[in-house]
């Protein structure tokens, strides 16, 4: 009957979704929260992103990265301020730096019933609402309305960055930039509590348009401003992210009419924004589904991107309206075989790789250079790769009384380490050539990342034709000699030196990792002693600084380089500050550079402090540089603009289908195989006559 | 029989409170209030101000049992245990650490479990008992001998195995159901299909194994030989004598198991994408929401004590003899 239909008899969606113009994903984890003052994960940007605008984006098809106007008319205007509040161009007088933000007019709101209005413009839905306790989803509620964006809810936005319900985890972060933050945050916190005692309730509505932050204001219906203390010229970068959507005020009194939150209704649930998407269906434990926003002000894709893009074809829909796709579909697998197959099969339009299934999807050619399978290739399925953004390192506690330290042992017995954790080898064997050594804390797409000769890390590689080659062991066991430890013995104990890695690897599958790690000290014969650590305690100990070795990851907010070397810079450490350098580096040497990098145009001046940095870093070597992950992504020949961009998250816009291809694809891939089940109904048939016939036979015979 | 139970779910609260509370020592051995607002306020940029709000929020700032900063009862109603426990016997579960209210997922996750573990049951029993039975007939004969072979074969698999296999095999190779996913109302058929296949495949071996020993041991009882004697054929003797004999050890089986099928199975729900309960603890312990954690312990507890009083009833009902005083 199905296959009359035209539709697979496997095919997971139903028979009104063939034809339609329907983006089809899959998710394994659900999303914590989809408020923006509260996410910060991946996984819950790629719902969230498609639905919120903050003022600024990433261009989708320039690199580097560059940052440009979204809800914003045109890039802010930063103002730099002295003490006297008078405008200055010299940096050491900056005492405010100003971010004049102009919106675009006419952009409005999805249909929502935190927006509808009665005849008297009054909200609709109220506490005296009857119902209320009934309703289970947004689609519940009959009516719907909308309402301009304006520069007040950009503004009530970031007092919600400040609010003690929130949590919003940049809060500390903005505490230390935003003027008036710190204050508002304090008169709310009060505030909040007076309102708890006298309501009785545990999470009462605050309207925050009675409180002023000092450093936050809107100038008129489309125009606002926010004011920093002195320099932090990053902040741009945050200006294109989800923290700094638009909130109408009416949503958080919305979601706060009694018996919503009892209902799961909330606001980190359910979002509301403006963007070219809205989420219809919010059901984690099975989909979840974007439907693109009636009320969307509308954006065209864009009309220049890279030299390469005109050939690859990219800007074949230069100038379109966006977006193409109407519906996205999510739904949940939690496991990655399932998610294979139906990528396969063509009900998912893109795919990661997992381990289980790279054979099947990569080879590499005779040089070395990736390639799909012929598998892959026959389905038309096409491989695209991606240096990502991150890094995965090796972290030595700087605290510690071994490795740790600026003493010249200890740094020489770290740089021994270095040449010998080989982790051209990890990449091999555990990631299946998905990543490149690090030579230092900048991935590939950051400003200050060098290619080629000079961006080698001459510590622990040698020059070979222009490419790094590692150095020998032996010269790591110069260096462990000249620290002396020779042959790997410590002089104070006459046996072998002994370090300790504190790992989160504790599984079985993780056996042959933690083995490899111990080889790699062994070499120098040094021993490795694993302590074995569940999530809490290995935080604890980071915490407390009495971890000794330790592996550690880090993701790009922005591609700025302040956001990378940040992660070494002595005031943000682990222990004294509870900052993100979790190997507690300290060097005043290097935060005196980052102190002035941080603050400069990225320019040659700017690379110059850089390379002064990093050559710090080299030989000073507070981590093992670890390796920079490569991401390989598979999509099918009917899912267009696919070109990977790491920093934007708002990228479903872009994306387009050939449904009909699709369509055709999936029954031509899935015809149903039925002989099986006809081959097992003979021989049951076949194996019961038998049976019959003895039952008959013992039914006959004679008792004995 | 209603002084008998009232008796036992008087019984039930203090085995309940026991539950609580080796559930709540067991949980924050591992994790310490700290560790689970971490894990819920995110990896980047926690200060420890916000880890110290989160608790305060939560009530987890107090201590676990004992609280020696209150005076009187005090000392043990302002502790973690007792705020976060005593609303559970009132069926309150509370909201999750995450914010959202426990019931109501309860209440929504577990249909879709019992979608699939109700046929499952239902099917897998007849099955099994069908097998049971033919292994019987076929008593120490070559059949029978082959059959017990490949029942110990068929429960020595990994129910893992069967699942992957399954998918693989009907679901990748043969293409007719989808591999995995879900549906709402009557759409939802073709992606039950595959999982109560398994679900009953998976459970043949070890359900006729153990149907079949309970059949052996009446089969040679007496009143079987009696009806035989008395020239009843083979099938009503074992159908209209035998089953009827063992129905107690099987309903003891069955009427346990009952009220637990709501809760699901999490490595089925897992791979198949259904959204039941099977999964909700787990992905709750991942999480650390304790709040959960202990809703779905506390639960499961008491689904198992109201399984237990059920099968009690059902041996009055199946067999007269039996009497609850």
């Amino acid at each position: 009957m199905l296959s009359a239909c035209g539709q697979a008899w496997n095919n997971p969606y139903p028979q009104s979704q063939a034809g339609k113009n329907i983006y089809y994903s899959a998710f394994g984890e659900r999303p914590k929260h989809l408020d923006p003052a509260r996410s910060y994960s991946s996984n819950e940007w790629s719902f969230l992103s498609q639905i919120y605008e903050p003022p600024l984006q990433y261009h989708f098809l320039k690199r580097p990265y560059e940052l440009v106007p979204l809800m914003a008319s045109k890039m802010p205007e930063v103002v730099f301020l002295d003490a006297d509040m008078q405008p200055t161009d010299d940096p050491q007088q900056v005492a405010y730096t100003d971010y004049l933000i102009n919106l675009q007019q006419g952009a409005r709101y999805q249909p929502h019933p935190a927006l509808a209005t009665d005849a008297e413009g009054e909200a609709r839905y109220n506490a005296k609402w009857p119902g209320l306790e009934d309703v289970h989803t947004l689609a519940d509620f009959e009516h719907t309305g909308t309402r301009e964006v304006t520069a007040e809810d950009y503004v009530y936005q970031v007092k919600r960055l400040a609010s003690p319900e929130l949590h919003s985890p940049i809060a500390g972060l903005m505490k230390e930039h935003i003027v008036g933050f710190e204050a508002f945050q304090k008169s709310v916190s009060q505030a909040y509590e007076k309102l708890k005692q006298k309501t009785g309730e545990k999470h009462p509505w605050l309207d925050l348009n009675g409180y002023q932050m000092e450093g936050v204001s809107a100038l008129d219906r489309y125009n606002y401003r926010i004011r920093l203390e002195g320099l932090y010229p990053q902040f741009i970068y945050w200006l294109a992210m989800n923290f700094f959507s638009p909130m109408p005020w009416e949503a958080e009194r919305f979601y706060h009419l009694p018996g919503l939150k009892e209902n799961n209704i909330t606001l980190d649930w359910f979002p509301i924004g403006s963007g070219p998407y809205m989420l219809t269906e919010n059901n984690p434990n099975l989909r979840m589904i974007l439907q693109k926003n009636p009320e969307f002000r509308g954006e065209t894709y864009p009309v220049e991107g890279e030299e390469s893009d005109k050939a690859s074809g990219i800007l074949d829909d230069a100038g379109r309206d966006l977006p193409f796709i109407d519906t996205a579909i999510y739904s949940l697998e939690k496991e990655s075989i399932p998610r294979w197959n139906k990528f396969l099969q063509g009900f998912y339009d893109l795919s990661g790789i997992g381990s289980d299934s790279f054979d099947q999807a990569v080879q590499f050619g005779g040089s070395g250079e990736v390639q799909l399978t012929e598998e892959m290739r026959q389905q038309g399925i096409e491989l695209q790769t991606s240096s990502a953004t991150s890094i995965f390192y090796f972290g030595f506690n700087m605290k510690d009384p071994v490795v740790g330290g600026d003493s010249q042992r200890a740094r020489l017995l770290r740089q021994a380490i270095s040449i010998a954790v080989d982790y051209e080898e990890f990449i091999s064997i555990f990631r299946n050539g998905r990543g490149v050594p690090a030579q230092g804390p900048l991935p590939p797409g950051i400003f200050g990342h060098r290619e080629g000769s000079e961006g080698i890390n001459k510590v622990v590689f040698r020059e070979v034709d222009g490419r790094p080659v590692r150095r020998s062991i032996d010269e790591a066991k110069a260096l462990l000699a000249q620290a002396g430890y020779e042959n790997g013995i410590d002089p104070d104990t006459g046996s072998r030196l002994t370090l300790y890695y504190d790992s989160t690897a504790t599984g079985p599958d993780d056996k042959a990792l933690l083995n490899w790690y111990r080889k790699q000290f062994q070499k120098l014969g040094i021993e490795l002693v694993i302590r074995a650590s569940d999530y809490n305690r290995f935080q604890d100990k980071m915490a407390k600084g009495t971890a000794q070795l330790f592996t550690w990851g880090w993701n790009a907010d922005y591609p700025d380089p302040e956001n990378f070397l940040f992660l070494l810079y002595g005031p943000n450490s682990r222990v004294d500050h509870h900052g993100e350098n979790a190997a507690n580096y300290n060097n005043p040497e290097f935060d005196a550079l980052f102190d002035r990098m941080k603050y400069l145009p990225s320019g040659e001046e700017r690379q110059q402090i850089i390379d002064q940095m990093v050559e710090i870093l080299h030989k000073d070597a507070p981590w093992v540089w670890g390796f920079i992950p490569v991401d390989y992504v598979l999509r099918h020949q009917w899912y267009h603009n696919t070109k990977p961009n790491l920093m934007a998250n708002n990228t479903l816009k872009y994306r387009r289908i050939d449904t009909s291809l699709r369509d055709q694809k999936r029954v031509e891939w899935n015809p149903p195989i039925l002989w099986p089940l006809l081959l097992i109904a003979v021989i049951f048939i076949v194996t019961l006559v038998p049976a019959i016939m003895l039952y008959r036979r013992h039914e006959r015979s004679r008792a004995r | 029989m209603t002084a008998y139970i009232i008796r036992r779910i008087l019984y039930a609260i203090p085995i309940l409170i026991g539950v609580n509370l080796i559930t709540f020592v067991l949980f924050f051995m591992v994790n310490s209030p700290d560790d689970m607002a971490r894990m819920h306020l995110g990896v980047k940029r926690v200060t420890p101000e916000s880890i110290e709000q989160w608790k305060v929020e939560r009530d987890y700032d107090k201590p676990l049992v004992f609280n020696v900063e209150e005076d009187g009862s005090d000392r043990f109603t302002q502790t973690i245990f007792y705020q976060k426990s005593l609303a559970l016997f009132a069926f309150d579960f509370g909201s999750s650490d995450s914010g959202r209210d426990i019931s109501y997922d309860i209440s929504q996750r577990m249909w879709p479990s019992l979608a699939i573990a109700l046929p499952v049951l239902i099917v897998g029993l007849l099955t099994n008992i069908s097998f049971a039975l033919l292994l019987v007939f076929f008593r120490a004969t070559y059949v029978d001998f082959m059959g017990v072979v490949l029942c110990v074969i068929m429960m020595s698999i990994s129910a893992l195995f069967y699942i992957i296999g399954g998918q693989f095999l009907v679901g990748k190779v043969l293409h007719l159901v989808p591999v995995s996913g879900f549906g709402e109302g009557i759409a939802a058929w073709k992606f039950l299909v595959l999982p109560v296949l398994i679900g009953v495949i998976g459970g043949i071996g070890g359900g006729t194994r153990f149907y079949r020993t309970l059949f052996l041991e009446e089969a040679h009882r007496d009143y079987v030989r009696s009806a035989r004697a008395k020239g009843l054929s083979e099938i009503k003797v074992l159908f209209g004598h035998i089953l009827k004999n063992a129905m107690i050890p099987i309903l003891t089986g069955v009427v346990v198991a009952l009220p637990l099928l709501f809760m699901g199975s999490l490595i089925t729900e897992s791979f198949f994408g259904i959204p039941g309960l099977g999964s909700y603890t787990i992905d709750a312990i991942n999480s650390q929401d304790f709040a959960i954690v202990r809703a779905m312990v506390f639960l499961g507890s008491v689904l198992y004590i109201l399984g237990l009083v059920l099968t009690d009833i059902s041996y009055t009902l199946v067999d007269p003899r039996v009497k609850l005083n």
